[in-house]
């Protein structure tokens, strides 16, 4: 089956987009960017984890395209403590600090998984996605909790640690907590990559068989870092079009 | 890729952006993603005032190249400075 401009042109096709507040970690409030399809549903769920660029744009777009092919999704502003403003500004402040704390993400991301599950239209199935750090963050959200039915890691870099990389924030490697990944994963990785390079992705690979997790990676040639970012020089339009068309098919098979 | 390799310290002076002149506390160095430059990576110089927290930054971006060429250029004007023979003034 292929997913890209597969609805029905006599559909409404509506959603409701949104900015919201949630309770998140430590009950601080926390804005998210929600879209939901109209209708009854009922609807599976995902959470995106947003890059450290910001909760930008691209991630907005993210949000309302799961929306368009019938995903309840919220996707939490991860930097909303900096502040607010332009997201290049917000994220710039993070990234001073040194990041967000790993279990602070977790806890973010757990609140909205609730969210998705209080609506009247779920299914109560949830998955998680991220690219780039947020590939990593899905990678500890799936072995720090058992809300997730799938996770999907796009070119997460850091999954693989060196001791000297651990911090008070990142206080563990993810692929040390592999052992607790408590549901399916999927990996796109650009085979030009140098975060995670291949052998990073191949040691992540070995980990999960040596843990006996359900797994799917694809390894794209000719693409490396954040490929499915058409604003940026990474962007690689032939593997992007893949990647999501086995997004979709992974959430399909393990939401549905 | 993140490469969480960024640091900050204490300035001062001013910046100028679209609002004009305005005081800056706070600089950051790093690099990492590039938002606008055509590149993956770039030397990022963030410029802020610790005072406005909500405040558009003064942001600054540079392939690693240019990083190399400004920080020599600096450092030819920071010792013709200090040995100029002027008093060298702070900022109150």
């Amino acid at each position: 089956m292929t997913f890209w401009n597969s609805f029905d042109t006599a559909g409404s096709d509506g959603m409701t987009a949104a900015v919201i507040k949630i309770k998140g970690a430590n009950g601080d409030e926390i804005h998210a960017y929600t879209a939901r399809p109209e209708g009854r549903g009922p609807f599976p769920g995902i959470v995106l984890v947003h890059h450290m660029p910001g909760w930008d744009e691209l991630y907005r777009e993210f949000t309302r395209r799961f929306a368009q092919h019938g995903y309840n999704t919220i996707c939490p502003d991860l930097h909303c403590r900096a502040g607010h403003g332009k997201p290049d500004d917000v994220s710039a402040k993070v990234r001073a600090d040194g990041g967000v704390a790993d279990a602070q993400v977790v806890d973010d991301l757990v609140a909205g998984a609730k969210w998705l599950r209080a609506q009247p239209t779920s299914t109560g199935k949830v998955g998680v996605i991220g690219t780039c750090s947020a590939g990593r963050h899905a990678m500890v959200a799936a072995a720090k909790t058992k809300d997730w039915s799938a996770v999907a890691d796009l070119w997460g870099g850091g999954v693989v640690m060196e001791a000297k990389d651990l911090n008070p924030k990142r206080p563990v490697a993810p692929i040390d907590m592999t052992k607790d990944v408590s549901a399916p994963v999927l990996g796109l990785f650009g085979n030009d990559d140098q975060s995670p390079t291949p052998a990073q992705v191949d040691q992540h690979e070995a980990e999960l068989k040596r843990h006996g997790k359900t797994y799917e990676f694809y390894r794209y040639d000719g693409a490396g870092h954040g490929f499915f970012y058409y604003n940026r020089p990474s962007f690689r339009a032939e593997q992007a079009a893949d990647g999501w068309e086995k997004v979709f098919a992974f959430f399909a098979k393990h939401l549905s | 890729m993140c490469t969480n390799i960024a640091t900050k310290t204490k300035i001062t002076g001013s910046a100028k952006s679209g609002e004009g002149w305005n005081r800056v506390d706070e600089a950051t160095i790093g690099y990492d993603h590039a938002t606008h430059t055509w590149v993956e990576h770039t030397v990022r110089l963030d410029f802020w005032d610790s005072r406005r927290p909500d405040a558009d930054h003064i942001a600054v971006e540079l392939d690693l190249a240019s990083g190399r060429a400004l920080l020599q250029r600096l450092e030819e004007v920071l010792d013709a400075a200090e040995h100029s023979g002027r008093e060298v003034t702070t900022a109150p």
